[in-house]
């Protein structure tokens, strides 16, 4: 296994978000991690990056165990979120930011490859280089965020709900980016609201009900799970 | 009220207020870079730039060297001390980072908490130069007045024509100096690697930890940096009035945090400008009235300018600083 949490229990203060959760990503895999608002989705995310502690539980990393790491030495691992809400750096610009991906990387050259990447994935990107970050649409200051991660060279690559706020169009699209990047080798992570998206695309999904993993398969078969239907795509 | 003393003399006492005004804004850096990244005003700041001044009456005593020695040993001992004043203050710095906030934060304290450790930092650190080094060592140490020799002698190098403004070479070190400083600090943090770290952490510490960037470190390189600058302002504040004391440092804080605010707390070109005006406006107000309404006029001016911007001549934080 690439990734995997065991019984990790999250907290806020008084407030239990995760009351020991499971859950694991084998290499080459997409998964998906569906549930209601305030299900726990970014917590676990929090969780598994490192910009929350778990109170117990274990992440392991690529046969590491990190669960005492911080955020910054789980992403030199390779290990890498895009937040939920884009969490881009608003008053630096378009090439700023993508900088900051790169931020613990020396090898100039395949940093350079990793440009022309992030620009032939997202074109609008190399046509903005300069704007600052803040004042670009939230479309874009998606994709930004999206290439900006990619400049890690993740080797799991987490987002939390990338098509949030986004036109349907565009969704579409984000979700065609997120395809080609598991081709091209990048394993992935992805929590989602649009869960017949998520669905569709993930290889195997779970359904996350308020701190709790109440259901795991294989999209296909969560697409088709009458209760999953009922409460996540909205049909009977 | 005597205005026409200010008009007759009006550029002599801007070149007066801009001088006075370079040191505070050096000072400020401090201030504004701290608060950048952790949102917290570190009032042991001040005994960061006191304890430059005394490393710098350390180098001169330890050299022996006093007013009207040779050019090369003006160089080289000014030099020193500029060295000695930045290692000092940014190793106080880093000192009152290690002790007073680290072990609160890796605690989770609220915010107030860190105020009290850093007035407590404040007060201990008054009271070693003023009280501890003066049983252990005698004088210079002590509750009063210090003469620092002046190494760097007073010399005009030139008027200025048809202005009644002669220009001397301490004032030149001064102004120049602090804007040299300041300029290689801009440059630092809106070009380099770590600057663009030390930005991202001022924007977004959870999203710049998600980047790579070790917030700790980040931490230690402002308090270094903001401690480093002190002390340049501690060598050209002991070369403008010749003199150091255990509570030399109360007043010009106060004054630096005010230029701090004034040009908009978080904002190192704020820093800069708040400095100079504050500065300028302090030299005006003592020359139409008397020196004591200097400080009076400094809050004034704070207290009015807050009122139409509320957060500061420049007002946006040290993240935003390109925006
Ligand atoms: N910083 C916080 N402090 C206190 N409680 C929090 C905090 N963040 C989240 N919570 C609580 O933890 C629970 C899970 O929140 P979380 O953000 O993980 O949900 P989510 O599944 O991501 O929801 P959404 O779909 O709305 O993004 C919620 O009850 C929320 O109120
Ligand atoms: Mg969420």
């Amino acid at each position: 296994m690439l990734l995997e949490m065991k019984d990790a229990v999250l907290s806020y203060g008084k407030i239990e978000a995760l009351h020991g959760i499971s859950l694991e990503v084998a290499e080459g895999e997409i998964v998906a991690l569906i549930g209601a608002n305030g299900a726990g989705k970014t917590s676990t995310m929090r969780g598994l990056s490192g910009v929350r502690g778990l109170a117990s539980g274990s992440v392991v990393f690529d046969g590491e165990d990190v669960t005492k790491l911080r955020a910054d030495q789980r992403l030199r691992k390779g290990l890498v979120l895009c937040p939920e809400g884009r969490g881009i750096f608003p008053g630096m610009t378009v090439t700023e930011n993508l900088n900051m991906g790169a931020y613990t990387r020396k090898d100039k050259e395949a940093i350079e490859q990793d440009y022309e990447r992030v620009f032939g994935l997202f074109p609008r990107l190399l046509e903005r280089k300069k704007q600052v970050a803040g004042t670009m649409s939230g479309g874009e200051q998606q994709m930004l965020a999206i290439g900006r991660a990619l400049m890690s060279r993740p080797k799991l690559l987490m987002l939390d709900e990338p098509s949030m706020g986004l036109a349907p169009m565009l969704i579409q699209q984000i979700f065609d980016i997120i395809s080609e990047i598991a081709q091209q080798g990048t394993t992935i992570l992805v929590v989602e609201q649009n869960a017949k998206q998520a669905l569709s695309r993930a290889d195997r999904a779970y359904v996350l009900e308020t701190g709790h993993i109440v259901k795991s398969g294989t999209g296909v078969e969560l697409l088709d799970d009458p209760t999953v239907r009922e409460a996540y795509l909205g049909v009977a | 009220m005597d205005f026409d003393a200010l008009f007759s003399g009006l550029d002599r006492h801007t070149l007066d207020g801009i001088t006075r005004g370079s040191i505070y804004a050096l000072v400020a850096l401090g201030y504004t870079m701290v608060y950048g990244v952790m949102k917290l005003i570190n009032f042991a700041h001040s005994e960061v730039f006191m304890v430059g001044t005394w490393a710098v009456l350390g180098v001169y005593t330890a050299l022996g060297v006093s007013a009207g020695a040779g050019l090369a040993v003006v160089i080289g001992a000014t030099l020193l001390a500029l060295l000695a004043a930045m290692l000092a203050s940014a190793g106080t710095a880093l000192a009152v980072e290690r002790i007073a906030y680290r072990p609160l934060r890796k605690k989770g304290a609220p915010p107030l908490i860190f105020l009290i450790t850093g007035i407590g930092c404040s007060i201990v650190l008054v009271e070693i130069f003023g009280q501890v080094f003066k049983v252990f060592f005698g004088a210079p140490f002590g509750r009063v007045t210090v003469n620092i020799p002046s190494v760097l002698q007073t010399k005009e190098l030139f008027t200025i024509p048809g202005l009644d403004l002669t220009i001397t070479n301490t004032r030149v070190i001064i102004i120049v100096g602090a804007i040299v400083m300041m300029l290689a600090l801009d440059t630092f943090v809106n070009k380099s690697r770590l600057g663009r770290g030390v930005r991202a952490v001022a924007q977004d510490p959870d999203t710049a930890s998600l980047m790579g960037v070790n917030r700790e470190r980040v931490i230690m390189l402002v308090f270094i940096l903001g401690g480093a600058m002190a002390g340049v302002a501690a060598l050209l504040y002991t070369i403008q009035y010749d003199i150091t004391k255990f509570d030399i440092g109360f007043i010009i804080g106060l004054k630096a945090f005010t230029a701090a605010v004034l040009g908009g707390i978080g904002n190192l070109r704020g820093a800069l400008v708040g400095g100079l005006l504050l500065g300028i406006a302090e030299v005006y107000a003592s020359t139409i009235w008397s020196s004591e309404w200097a400080n009076v006029t400094a809050f004034v001016v704070l207290v009015v300018i807050l009122m139409f911007r509320p957060t500061g001549l420049l007002g946006e934080s040290l993240g935003k600083a390109r925006a």
